[in-house]
C-alpha cells in the first residue's frame, strides 16, 4: 500500500540550526516563532498581514515532500507602493527559511507559488516586506511530516541527467499592461543532506539551488534565495506586467557553484 | 478487559476501537484464516483498513504455496505478530518446512513480518533493488508502525535479501515437483515490484502490481505501471492473487479496473497541465476516484505523484 510520510523527528530535531538556537535559551520558554523572528528580523515589529497578503496551503498534505503553497497579494505592485520581498518560513523544518522572494514593481502582482517540503506538523508563514521596510505576516498550520528526509524520487544518475533543465509555463494569452502569471520549473534534485543514497548507503550531501534571478528585458523582476525546504524540481510561480514583448531570462545557481541560464521571448505574435 | 481467549478473527474483522492497551501482550492468536484458491495455494485476505492495533498491520493479501518437499510464502505480513499467526495457519495445513519467503516489494504491510520467517530458516527472495529500498526506509517505517500498531510490531527487523531477482532475468524456485517463476519488474507500483507465477496451477501472485477494491497507490511511476501492466497481461495465467482485494480473480480480466483508474488519472492530470491548472487547483477539484475504497487520502496522493511525473513530459 502506501509509502508512509512519517517523520524521523527524533533524528532531525537535533540537526536544525533553528532548534539549536532554541535550546540555548530554554528558560525563556519562547515559542519557536519568537526565536525565528528574532533570528531573521531582529527586533523589527511584525504586523498582522491580513488584508495585504493571503497564504494558501493544504491543511493536510498528501505528499510531505511536495506541498504546493501560494502567497496571494491583495494589493497591486506599483512603483509608489510595493511588496519588495516575501519570506516563506516553515517553523519546524530543519532549515525554517524556505525561501525569500525579492520582487520588483515590474511584476504587477507580488503573488507567488512554490512547492515545499514539510518535515513535521508546523505553522507555515509568509512575511511580506513592503518597500518602506515594514513587515506583515500571515500563517497557516500544515499537517505533514517526513518531507525533508523522504527518499529522493529518482536514482541519483537520473536526477542529475536532467539537472538544470527549465520549463516555463506561459499563460494562454499574454497581456500587456496587466499581471501575467508565469510558472517556472527548474530540474534539480534539491538534496537536503538528510537523504540516504540507495546504493552506497551514505548520506547524500546537500545540493540545492541557492539563487534564482529573473530579469525582464535586462531589468530585475524576481530574485529568489532558496534553501533545502524547496521541493525537488523547484516550482516558482510569479507575475510579469509587461509594456510589450520582450525577453525573460532566468539564471539559477546552486550551492555547488553550477549556473543554469535560459531565456524566452514573450509576447511576440499576440 | 479482553481475556486471552479473544478471537483473533473478530479482531481482524473488526477494528480500530481496539488499542494496544486493551490487547494483552500474551494473547495467543488463532491462526490466520486461509482460503485455498487453487490446489495447494492458500491466500489470507487482508482487511481494507488503515493500519491499527486491531488489524496488526494485516491489510495486505498473503499467499502460501505447498510443494512436494517444501512450502513458500509470498509476503510476510504487516507485523511479526501477524507473521506468527500466519506460521500457525501454515502448520495447520502442512508439515513441510517453509523454505522460502518471497517479498513482492518494500511496503510495510508486506514485509514487517519477514524476520519471523528468516528466524525459522526461510530464504528471503526479492527484487534486486529490494534490499536497498528496505534499508532506506526501515527506520521510518518501523517508527511509524510502532505508533500505529503498538506491541504487534515488536521484533520487526530488516532482513537481508539472500536471493535477488534482476529485471531481465526471471528465476525459478522448486518446491519439489512444483515450480514458481519469479519476475522482477521495472519501476511501477514501486521501484522493486516482483511477481510469482505458480506454474502448477496457472496462478499469478501479483503483489501490489494489482489492486482490486482498495485504491491503487503510486509510489513508483504511473506511466511505468501502465507499461508493466501491458507486459503482465501476457503472462499465461488463469487466476491472479492481487496484493489487495479478494483472494483471487480471473486473469487477465482482473487488470481492467486498475487500468481504467490509472489511465483516467493520467488523462485528467495531463489535461490539467495542458490547461495551466496548478497542482493545488487540481487537488481542490480532483477528478473522480470512482468507487475505490480508502480513496480519501490515496487518491489525492496519486494525483500529486502523477502531476509531478507528467509535468516534465
Ligand atoms: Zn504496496
Amino acid at each position: 500500500m502506501s509509502p508512509l510520510p512519517f517523520a524521523r523527528r527524533r533524528l532531525l530535531v537535533t540537526t536544525g540550526g533553528f532548534v539549536a538556537a532554541s535550546l540555548v535559551r530554554p528558560a525563556l520558554a519562547q515559542s519557536q516563532w519568537d526565536v525565528l523572528r528574532e533570528l531573521l528580523f531582529e527586533n523589527r515589529p511584525v504586523q498582522d498581514g491580513t488584508g495585504l497578503i493571503e497564504l494558501e496551503t493544504p491543511t493536510r498534505a498528501h505528499d510531505a515532500a511536495l506541498v504546493e503553497v501560494a502567497v496571494k497579494a491583495l494589493v497591486p505592485q506599483t512603483p509608489e507602493r510595493y511588496i519588495r520581498a516575501i519570506h516563506l518560513l516553515i517553523d519546524r523544518n530543519p532549515a525554517p527559511r524556505a525561501a525569500v522572494f525579492k520582487l520588483t514593481p515590474a511584476t504587477g502582482s507580488a503573488s507567488i507559488t512554490t512547492r515545499i517540503r514539510v518535515n513535521e506538523y508546523t505553522p507555515v508563514r509568509a512575511v511580506a516586506e513592503t518597500d518602506d521596510g515594514a513587515l506583515f505576516m500571515v500563517e497557516r498550520f500544515v499537517k505533514a511530516s517526513g518531507g525533508c528526509s523522504a527518499p529522493a524520487s529518482k536514482d541519483k544518475e537520473a536526477a542529475y541527467a536532467r539537472l538544470g533543465k527549465m520549463k516555463l509555463l506561459e499563460p494562454e494569452r499574454f497581456r500587456t499592461g496587466e499581471p501575467n502569471e508565469l510558472r517556472l520549473l527548474i530540474s534539480h534534485p534539491q538534496y537536503s543532506g538528510m537523504q540516504i543514497d540507495q546504493l552506497t548507503r551514505n548520506w547524500i550531501p546537500a545540493d540545492h539551488l541557492e539563487t534564482i534571478r529573473i530579469t525582464w528585458n535586462g531589468e530585475p523582476l524576481v530574485e529568489v534565495e532558496a534553501d533545502i525546504s524547496l521541493s525537488e524540481d523547484p516550482l516558482l510561480g510569479f507575475h510579469l506586467q509587461p509594456e510589450g514583448p520582450g525577453e525573460l531570462r532566468v539564471e539559477a545557481a546552486d550551492i555547488k557553484g553550477r549556473r543554469f541560464v535560459q531565456s524566452w521571448q514573450l509576447g511576440l505574435g499576440s | 478487559m479482553i481475556g486471552p481467549a479473544i478471537d483473533r478473527r473478530a479482531l481482524l474483522g473488526g477494528f480500530a476501537g481496539f488499542t494496544a492497551a486493551t490487547l494483552p501482550r500474551t494473547t495467543r492468536a488463532a491462526p490466520l484464516p486461509l482460503v485455498e484458491v487453487a490446489p495447494g495455494l492458500f491466500v489470507h485476505v487482508g482487511v481494507h483498513q488503515d493500519f491499527s492495533p486491531g488489524n496488526r498491520g494485516g491489510i495486505a493479501n498473503l499467499a502460501l504455496i505447498v510443494g512436494g518437499e517444501a512450502v513458500a510464502v509470498v509476503d510476510a505480513g504487516g507485523s511479526p505478530a501477524q507473521a506468527r499467526d500466519f506460521l500457525e495457519a501454515i502448520a495447520a495445513r502442512t508439515d513441510r518446512p517453509v523454505r522460502h519467503a518471497i517479498l513482492t516489494h518494500h511496503h510495510p504491510d508486506h514485509v514487517m513480518g519477514a524476520a519471523v520467517f528468516r528466524a525459522i530458516g526461510a530464504r528471503i527472495w526479492g527484487h534486486a533493488r529490494l534490499e536497498a529500498a528496505l534499508l532506506d526506509r526501515f527506520t521510518t517505517y518501523r517508527a511509524a508502525m510502532e505508533r500505529l500498531l503498538g506491541a504487534a510490531i515488536a521484533g520487526a527487523e530488516p532482513v537481508p535479501v539472500e536471493e535477488s531477482v534482476a529485471v531481465e532475468t526471471p528465476r525459478r524456485v522448486d518446491l519439489g515437483g512444483r515450480v514458481l517463476e519469479l519476475r522482477a519488474w521495472p519501476t511501477a507500483h514501486t521501484d522493486c515490484d516482483l511477481t510469482v507465477l505458480d506454474t502448477a496451477t496457472g496462478t499469478l501472485i501479483a503483489g501490489d502490481l494489482l489492486f482490486l477494491e482498495r485504491i491503487p497507490v503510486i509510489d513508483g511511476s504511473l506511466l511505468g505501471w501502465l507499461r508493466v501492466m501491458d507486459e503482465l497481461a501476457r503472462i499465461p495465467a488463469r487466476l491472479v492473487v492481487p496484493g489487495h482485494g479478494p483472494a483471487s480473480a480471473p486473469w487477465p480480466e482482473a487488470l481492467a479496473s486498475q487500468r481504467r483508474y490509472l489511465e483516467d488519472l493520467a488523462a485528467a492530470v495531463r489535461r490539467a497541465i495542458a490547461r495551466g491548472r496548478s497542482l493545488s487547483t487540481l487537488l481542490a477539484e480532483p477528478p473522480p476516484a470512482g468507487d475505490w475504497l480508502l480513496s480519501s487520502d490515496d487518491h489525492p496522493r496519486n494525483i500529486t505523484a502523477a502531476y509531478k511525473e507528467l509535468e516534465w513530459e
